[in-house]
């Protein structure tokens, strides 16, 4: 069991359980690996979970558990699944196809300028690990990454745009993102993909999950379109690699 | 039945008991503010409580019915008329194709919900009807009504979605109390409502005596005071040091506390997580009654226990 499990309140109806202090991969795959066991044991006190960096927070009846007893219940169910936490069960790296530059992404000149590097090395840079989703929330399916490479980092618009594009992908100092939606917003946009990372159409509506991964794959203009097509036709199914 | 929107109040739009289950992918509950009333107005009228009603902010509007049918009111009283008489509160009145209902503004109390028999039939979207418009889901169209509106009455009561009816079913006693009652109950000759929360996550983060200004000092709630939070001004509270934590869930009900000290109460809207430190969350059964307060409204914070 986590020796570093702890409990607090959040309201009669909701019980956070921390996992550890910091942000770093081992405390997220405990909070995976107990998200997960908490969708899966189905239980009929259970609202629903919501995982973040460090917590998962549980939206629970009272009148079928008290707090003491979902404390009891979320120890027990962290110890039956310690030996999970290495396993990785279910991990899975969403493939998202990025046009990077052009229209899609306004502020890479301004990044080549200033950070020194070509447009190619931005890219490959960029594109080249796979990023940790360590949470989601701010807008629907809105992905909180793990870090960027270091090389790429700057700094925010000072004063926000009125308009993002849904699918456009930024960076924001050490993060990069992707904006689910069409948003205001003050990341520097490098590009953009073609694909829904939230349609309410779909069950379910965003296609990854905290402790899942993002990989970009840079596309040329036209493929953007292409897959824009079947996005919108709804024939395209997300490269997902388990 | 169909009702049609003439004038559109406010803002007026399709809630029901909320949208459970997507907050780990970032999508708000959104549904109701004051759910005792929403509960209290599909009672009378036999609905499933999680049934959805329309939600109508400080100001009515005016709506005209095109068929036969049952509705009933609760929450804030707007000065109702139907076909031109006072309509009762908080009661089921049959309606005839052709009647109109007219709304004023809200006396006392903030939101109304009216309710039809069948409850309001809109596509159920991720799970609810709920309108959330900042991500533009469910409702109409995911936006506040307009006029011109149409919308029709749902045809069988049977519920959907019986988790959020038993949500709503097992609250306390009181829950179905109507909420003017209740809020004038919890309101002192002072015209300072009480509020009674608990304490954490992270109280811990905020000293003795940061913890008695807040408890003891008469907040005043801000003309920023809408469906996602309720910013509040009084006696900052400081916290020990800094208020900036990991982002986490949180909850309807959370009470944040930013740099500056004065705390912000998330409401239905608000979103799935947050970074700043809560000192506090408001007990679920008394979220309908700070649902029903607007800007210049003042209330203190009581602390329970579990």
């Amino acid at each position: 069991m986590p020796t570093d499990l702890q409990f607090f309140p959040a309201g009669d109806r909701a019980i956070l359980a921390q996992l550890g202090k910091e942000i770093d991969e081992a405390v997220n795959d405990r909070v995976r690996t107990l998200y997960r066991a908490v969708l899966a044991a189905a239980d009929p006190a259970i609202i629903e979970a919501v995982p973040a960096y460090t917590t998962v927070l549980v939206h629970y009846r009272p009148e079928v558990r008290s707090f003491a007893e979902m404390k009891a219940f979320l120890t027990d169910l962290a110890s039956k699944t310690a030996a999970d936490n290495t396993a990785e069960t279910g991990r899975r790296t969403l493939v998202v196809p990025v046009c990077y530059g052009l229209h899609f992404g306004p502020d890479l000149w301004e990044i080549e300028e200033k950070l020194g590097l070509s447009r190619q090395e931005i890219i490959d840079i960029h594109s080249s690990r796979d990023y940790r989703i360590y949470m989601m929330g701010f807008l629907p399916g809105f992905v909180y990454l793990g870090g960027m490479d270091e090389r790429l980092a700057y700094p925010r618009l000072k004063k926000p745009r009125l308009r993002i594009e849904a699918g456009a992908v930024g960076i924001a100092g050490g993060q990069t993102g992707i904006y689910p939606s069409v948003s205001p917003g003050g990341w520097r946009i490098i590009g953009n993909t073609p694909i829904l990372l939230f349609d309410p159409s779909k069950e379910p509506a965003v296609p990854v999950s905290a402790g899942d991964a993002i990989r970009f794959r840079p596309i040329p203009v036209d493929e953007w379109y292409e897959i824009k097509h079947r996005v919108q036709k709804g024939q395209y199914e997300p490269e997902v690699i388990l | 039945m169909k009702i049609k929107v003439i004038a559109p109040g406010v803002l007026t739009t399709v809630q029901d008991a909320g949208r459970f289950g997507h907050q780990a992918a970032g999508i708000p509950e959104a549904g109701a503010m004051d759910r005792a009333s929403l509960a209290l107005a599909n009672d009378l009228l036999g609905n499933p409580e999680d049934a959805a009603a329309l939600e109508l902010t400080v100001f009515g509007g005016t709506f005209e019915f095109d068929g036969e049918g049952t509705i009933a009111l609760t929450g804030a009283d707007m000065r109702p008329f139907l076909d031109g008489n006072r309509m009762a509160m908080d009661a089921a009145v049959s309606v005839q194709a052709g009647d109109r209902l007219e709304l004023g503004s809200a006396a006392q109390g903030v939101r109304t919900y009216l309710a039809v028999s069948g409850g309001i039939d809109v596509p159920v979207v991720l799970g609810s009807r709920s309108t959330d418009w900042k991500s533009r889901l469910g409702g109409l169209e995911g936006r506040k009504l307009r006029a011109g509106d149409v919308l029709e009455s749902g045809t069988d009561g049977a519920s959907l979605r019986q988790t959020a009816a038993e949500l709503v079913e097992t609250q306390g006693s009181s829950w179905k109390q109507p909420i003017l009652q209740r809020l004038a109950q919890a309101t002192d000759p002072e015209g300072v409502t009480q509020i009674r929360f608990l304490f954490g996550p992270q109280d811990s983060m905020f000293g003795e005596e940061a913890k008695r200004t807040f408890t003891e000092s008469i907040y005043t709630l801000s003309a920023a005071c809408d469906r996602m939070g309720y910013r509040l001004e009084g006696a900052a509270v400081p916290s020990l040091n800094g208020t900036d934590i990991i982002s986490e869930g949180i909850c309807f009900g959370s009470i944040q506390v930013p740099a500056n000290g004065q705390p912000i109460v998330m409401m239905a809207d608000h979103q799935t997580t947050g970074g700043y430190a809560k000192i506090g969350t408001v007990l679920s059964e008394d979220l309908p009654l700070l649902a029903q307060l607007g800007p210049g409204k003042k209330i203190r914070f009581v602390p329970v226990c579990l």
